[in-house]
């Protein structure tokens, strides 16, 4: 499976960060999928926060994590909402590798959305959006998930 | 022991519709009064006897016509004088302000206090042009926050959010689509027996199954339809209702509790919800158990959402729902737990909740006409709001 499959809608809502949200949707302009981590506790959380909502630490930071993930949860959108983001497309909730209770939705993109499967391993690659207002600094790289090459369904 | 945290002291004295159906045309304040004049004339008071008003979700941003109007509007509009008032978004779903409500009247912060639901989304959205994506972003030219994580991966309508428990419930527990569509078969029967719903033309198992897909696995019939319409309740103090005409309704339990971050996709269990945290404290806050209920209201702003209210109240066990509901004869007005016999908001409109507790009022003073359960019942449940959103209560005419 690659992602030759996948056309790049030629709309999406591009998020407009905040500053907690900055370093998840910026990660992506140098390929790396930055997830909120504790310092206190060590485990991943998100969405991004000032505070580890298991220990209640406020030493926490954006961190890297592998991209590599499993999709937890998935439907297969068939209704139009947002003309020039046509269906079918796959929105899933796919678990983190490191840590699997902490998930993202997302886009499982690559494949047919007939064969998505929970359980099916992906792993992330960045799209490259200009906000609502056209600014340069408003470019956000938004994290989608493919198939891992040669990976079991 | 006490009865409930209200002590038997929270009732129900009257409920009031106004005026459903779909691209009305009215005014949201001008349904709003309706229900709420409705209501009050509904337990024998005047206007001057109300001294509080309560309501979800207040002047919201968001989506237009997903408030039809604030306490303020219904305030100055009737000249109100309040001992009491509140609105509120974050709370224990569309009857969170409901859960208030009983607060101040058990405190004797007030006598009598109209609660009010009130939404006009049909007819906003086709002032928006029809487009939901419009009607969703309010027409600004930023994300609101809310959406900031489903919004940029076209996840934009509940439907979407949704679908992925749902796909997983079916994945883990083999929920068919044919349970799935009990509800919704259930629903429009009701319906059929109810005037004001918005749709009551039959629907076959066939119809269900050929439906157009929405967000697989939800299909068309497994969401509801957005309407215009008010609904309202009056919440008293038993003692203030002395001498009102009709039989006060208990309040014998609440579920505002919620343990869990409210997201759509952090929870430990995805296939569990805030309903499961809801109903945890609905049971710790009462001697009554789910054996004692007749009858069940559930909130279906999409059919697998009446899923998971029936396994969170402890109708079934967890992930063996598809069994229960199976055929509908368990849900239907002559099974052992009727089911949101006014047709719910699959087939009698969203209402946005708050149509579940007139309905239950409806059915407990047994004035629901042809769509009165054969048994008349002595306690409902009602279970509002969906994903990160919930709150239940029980009724009871006892």
């Amino acid at each position: 499976m690659s992602d030759d499959t996948y056309q790049r809608p030629s709309l999406r809502l591009a998020p407009s960060p905040t500053p907690e949200s900055l370093a998840f949707w910026t990660g992506g302009r140098d390929g790396r999928l930055l997830i909120y981590r504790c310092h206190g506790c060590g485990h991943f959380f998100h969405p991004p926060g000032p505070a580890c909502w298991r220990c209640r630490s406020t030493d926490v930071a954006p961190e890297k994590v592998s991209g590599r993930a499993t999709v937890a949860a998935f439907t297969i959108d068939r209704q139009p909402w947002i003309p020039g983001f046509d269906p079918p497309y796959v929105v899933a909730i796919v678990e983190l590798a490191e840590e699997p209770d902490t998930r993202l939705i997302t886009n499982v993109v690559g494949i047919a959305p007939e064969d998505v499967r929970i359980g099916l391993e992906v792993e992330v690659f960045f799209e490259d959006w200009t906000g609502f207002s056209g600014d340069e600094d408003s470019r956000v790289w938004i994290p989608l998930f493919r198939p891992v090459i040669g990976a079991k369904e | 022991m006490n009865r409930g945290p209200f002590d038997g002291k929270a009732v129900l004295t009257g409920a009031g519709k106004s005026q459903v159906g779909r691209r009305l045309g009215r005014t949201g304040l001008e349904l709003t009064l309706e229900a709420v004049l409705r209501a009050i004339a509904d337990a024998g008071l005047s206007v001057d006897d109300v001294d509080g008003i309560a309501s979800y979700p207040g002047p919201a941003a968001g989506a237009a016509g997903f408030s039809g109007a604030s306490i303020t509007e219904v305030r100055t509009a009737l000249g109100l004088r309040s001992r009491w008032y509140v609105s509120s978004l974050e709370t224990a779903g569309q009857i969170g302000p409901v859960i208030e409500a009983c607060m101040a009247v058990t405190l004797g912060l007030a006598n009598h206090v109209v609660v009010f639901r009130s939404v006009w989304e049909s007819t906003a959205a086709a002032q928006a042009g029809g487009g939901h994506a419009s009607v969703l972003l309010g027409g600004g030219g930023k994300l609101p926050p809310q959406m900031e994580w489903t919004a940029p991966f076209g996840a934009l309508s509940a439907a979407n959010w949704l679908a992925m428990p749902a796909q997983r419930y079916m994945h883990e527990f083999g929920l068919t689509r044919e349970q799935l569509g009990a509800i919704a078969l259930n629903a429009r029967r009701n319906a059929g027996l109810n005037p004001d719903a918005v749709y009551r033309d039959p629907m076959r198992m066939e119809d269900y199954l050929s439906a157009r897909m929405v967000s697989e696995p939800l299909c068309l019939y497994d969401c509801d339809v957005p309407c215009d319409g008010a609904t309202a309740v009056i919440v008293s103090r038993r003692d203030a209702a002395a001498g009102l005409p009709r039989h006060p309704l208990t309040v014998e339990s609440v579920g505002p509790g919620m343990f869990e971050r409210p997201t759509w996709e952090q929870r430990f269990d995805l296939t569990t919800m805030a309903a499961h945290d809801s109903a945890a404290t609905l049971w710790d806050n009462t001697a009554l158990r789910p054996a004692d209920v007749d009858m069940a209201q559930l909130y279906d702003g999409f059919s697998f959402l009446t899923v998971m209210w029936l396994e969170a109240l402890g109708f079934c066990e967890h992930g063996r729902v598809g069994e229960f509901i199976e055929g509908g004869q368990r849900i239907a007005l002559d099974g052992e737990l009727p089911l949101n016999t006014s047709g719910g908001q699959l087939s009698g409109g969203r209402l946005h909740g708050m149509g579940f507790l007139h309905e239950a009022c409806v059915q407990l003073w047994g004035e629901g006409g042809d769509r009165q359960a054969a048994r008349t019942p002595e306690v409902v449940a009602v279970g509002v709001g969906g994903g990160p959103v919930a709150g239940s209560m029980l009724v009871s005419s006892r």
